[in-house]
């Protein structure tokens, strides 16, 4: 019987832990096969984030790290370091990058450190249970903004794609979502350059994925899909940031 | 090998280099600013890569990457510095990372001083993050042992995998004294469980990591880490002693404070008296056997400390009630005065 | 023989420099050695001041609480430092700069107009230099020959041309003492 279709070589056997609905195991299965067509795999180290993902390591089976909360950028610039070599990436969430991690990522991306970031956004903390994150956008309802999140109280999202294009270090920055069938080939594109901008040296990469929520958004998958629509794609606006490869 | 006159900072820097130290990463902070310096000119001649992080919290964080990867790796800082990396420091304790973090400590708490200070002893013997776990710290009291603690406690860290810490302080980073450096040694420690990106020709892949959800997973862990500190505790003790055996009084120092203390000792036997040191060179584990050659009647074990009183903790831990324990300290960067340490034993010896 | 001296002064005399020179001088001769800076605030523009312990025998603390010699550059060193010294000790001072006098009487002192003579010699900023000659030359600690030999190795490159100048202000440094004993 012809093979039309088979998990990539760079993911292991273990089931995924993620909620249905997520699109964790989309960007997991992108990932794997940009690293497997890209013949970079048997050289790639991966470094996971503390959140939802934080069990990749038994997802990816390239060498993983996990490392604490935000500091993935950093671990990846001591493995990188140590190998440079090698295809390094991290893959982290919107609390792990974006409010945590700010300082690890945006000084990684300034002194061009020649690794690759997947940056995953859903809009909130995930894995500790719905509560707010950086990026959790004016109104949306968190178990710790019951009332839904005040711009005046703790300001507005915060835009992770558009600050680390501004960095010189930085060669390539997109923002994609993974939604429908058409954006899960443009996510994985993007993805694709953002390895070839390591590959080839040039210096930090770094495709933000908007993700859904069902669990902690309160939504039926299908309903979540519509919601990133509707409500985070306008304010985080899809396409290129930069691009010097 | 000839002998050249360092300061304790740059030969810190020089002895991780000639241990074969491949990769460093720190942040600036006083009183340790010679080290990284003298990294950051040396090591790229050596073949090795310095890179200045963000902060300490980054710097301990690319120690894990690099550690984690197999590369013999450095970091070095001053106590508010250390109190960023514990973050790290537990982390790799779980992960079972080796490499080496020197702390030269400074006054505290908060920002402190820049001057010479011992209040760090809690903070780098007790396990200074969250979680169950020591890890080994070696105090250096002279220039030429920070070379040999420093190339001994790479080989520590290799051997348990695990964090090894140096503590200085203000003064041993900036003394100048003689000592030899020996030559580079290139290291090829096996590193099976490494995360280096060869996990197609290992066969499966190696994972760094330092959680472990299930009960049952967490607590084999942590009784490997046990296994191993008690394996440390064991083996990896070091001390040294000077005329305990036949003191009336024995003083307990460490570091900079057992050289105050020496000049004590011969300040007592120009005059008659009877007295001697307990010197620790491990902190953590603490040589509580060095205790047991203090005879009966010896009249009282001093700790001296340039501390509120935080080693002599362990003292009485060690002592367990068979001698009265005295504590002399002095804080905030000041130097023990030996003339009034002196003065304080001759008073418990005439029983005042 | 234990030889514990306290060099003190403003930031830029080159007070650490005299005391390096002490120990290098003392290691040279295969004697025990430590050197430790003052270390702190004062370094930055106040007075410095380092301590050099010299000894046939191994070195207890390089801190030092008191001092056989002490050699001071300025006025508040003079102020500080001057209680330190030992009964018996030598106290090396500076009289170009520092316009009192000592007030001890159980020590021997040494007024040495340093910076006038190191403008003699043709180098206005030797007064390092100079104290140090005539601190070598009142102790005996070390042998004045090693000094040079160490002035030849320190100042090498774009810099030596100025081993000449040092070391006439070495030589000057131990003549005023001749003068003074």
């Amino acid at each position: 019987m012809a093979v039309v279709y088979k998990k990539s070589e760079a993911l292991t056997d273990a089931p995924l832990t993620y909620c249905p609905g997520c699109t964790h195991g989309i960007i997991h299965k992108l990932v794997a096969e940009t690293l497997v067509e890209l013949g970079v795999f048997d050289r790639a180290i991966g470094v996971g984030p503390v959140g939802c993902s934080a069990l990749c390591d038994f997802f990816f089976a390239c060498d993983m790290f996990i490392a604490a909360h935000g500091r993935a950028p950093a671990v990846a610039t001591g493995v990188k370091r140590a190998h440079p070599d090698k295809i390094v990436f991290t893959y982290q969430g919107d609390g792990d990058l974006a409010s945590i991690g700010t300082a690890e990522v945006v000084h990684a991306a300034h002194r061009g450190e020649k690794i690759t970031t997947i940056f995953v956004n859903n809009a909130i903390y995930g894995m500790t249970g719905g509560q707010m994150a950086p990026t959790t956008l004016v109104g949306q309802k968190a178990t710790t903004a019951p009332e839904g999140r005040s711009e005046e109280h703790c300001g507005k999202p915060i835009r992770m794609a558009e600050m680390l294009a501004t960095i010189e270090g930085a060669k390539f920055v997109e923002r994609v979502t993974v939604n429908s069938p058409a954006n899960v080939r443009k996510a994985k594109a993007a993805i694709k350059k953002a390895f070839e901008c390591q590959i080839e040296g040039k210096g930090f990469a770094m495709v933000e994925v908007l993700s859904t929520c069902p669990t902690n958004w309160g939504y039926s998958p299908v309903e979540a899909l519509r919601w990133l629509d509707e409500n985070m794609v306008p304010y985080y606006p899809l396409g290129n940031y930069k691009n010097e490869l | 090998m000839a002998k050249k006159l360092m300061k304790g900072n740059e030969a810190i820097a020089a002895a991780a280099i000639s241990a074969g130290a491949t990769h460093f990463f720190g942040y600036p902070i006083t009183p340790q600013s010679e080290l990284i310096e003298y990294m950051a000119r040396e090591l790229p001649k050596a073949g090795g890569c310095f890179l200045q992080a963000e902060s300490e919290v980054a710097a301990s964080y690319m120690v894990y990457g690099a550690g984690g990867a197999g590369a013999r790796v450095i970091t070095s800082t001053s106590s508010p510095g250390l109190a960023l990396k514990q973050e790290g420091l537990t982390y790799m304790i779980s992960a079972g990372i080796p490499c080496v973090v020197v702390n030269i400590s400074r006054g505290g708490p908060g920002l402190g001083n820049i001057l010479p200070a011992q209040s760090d002893y809690f903070m780098c013997t007790r396990g200074g993050g969250n979680g169950d776990y020591y890890h080994p710290c070696f105090a250096p009291a002279s220039v030429q042992e920070c070379v040999d603690l420093v190339r001994h406690a790479f080989d520590v860290a290799d051997k348990y995998r695990m964090p090894v810490l140096v503590l200085g302080d203000g003064m041993t980073g900036q003394m100048m004294e003689p000592c030899e450096i020996p030559p580079r040694q290139e290291v090829k420690a096996d590193k099976p469980w490494a995360a280096d990106g060869n996990h197609v020709a290992r066969g499966e892949h190696n994972r760094i990591n330092a959680m472990d959800l299930q009960a049952d997973v967490l607590e084999a862990k942590n009784e490997d880490i046990q296994r191993r500190l008690k394996e440390i505790a064991e083996t990896e003790v070091m001390y040294e002693t000077v005329d305990v055996e036949d003191a009336d009084i024995v003083f307990v120092a460490y570091g900079t404070s057992s050289r105050a203390v020496k000049n004590v000792l011969s300040k007592a036997k120009a005059e008659g008296l009877k007295m001697g040191l307990i010197r620790p060179i491990s902190l953590w584990p603490f040589p509580t056997e060095a205790f047991d050659k203090i005879k009966k009647d010896c009249k009282a074990v001093i700790a001296v400390e340039q501390s509120c009183g935080q080693m002599v903790e362990d003292v009485r831990l060690a002592v367990l009630g068979r001698w009265p324990v005295e504590f002399y300290g002095r804080s905030g960067g000041n130097p023990i005065i030996p003339d009034d340490v002196l003065k304080m034993a001759k008073d418990i010896l005439g029983g005042k | 023989m234990l030889e514990q001296v306290i060099v003190a002064g403003f930031g830029g005399q080159g007070v650490l420099r005299i005391g390096q020179m002490i120990t290098y001088a003392g290691f040279a001769e295969g004697k025990e050695v430590t050197w430790a800076p003052s270390y702190g605030p004062e370094m930055r523009g106040g007075t410095a001041n380092c301590s050099c312990v010299i000894s046939d025998e191994p070195i207890g603390t390089p801190v030092l609480m008191e001092a056989n010699s002490i050699i001071v550059m300025n006025l508040p060193s003079l102020h500080k430092f001057e209680p330190v010294v030992i009964e018996g000790g030598k106290l090396f001072i500076n009289s170009s700069i520092i316009k009192e006098k000592a007030t001890r009487t159980d020590i021997s002192v040494f007024y040495i107009e340093a910076s006038d003579i190191a403008a003699e010699a043709g180098n206005a900023l030797g007064a390092n230099m100079v104290m140090l000659g005539a601190y070598v030359a009142a102790t005996g600690i070390v042998q004045l020959e090693t000094l040079y030999d160490l002035v030849k190795q320190t100042f090498t490159g774009s810099k030596a041309k100025f081993v000449d100048s040092n070391i006439e202000c070495i030589k000057a440094g131990a003549e005023a003492i001749k003068a003074l004993v």
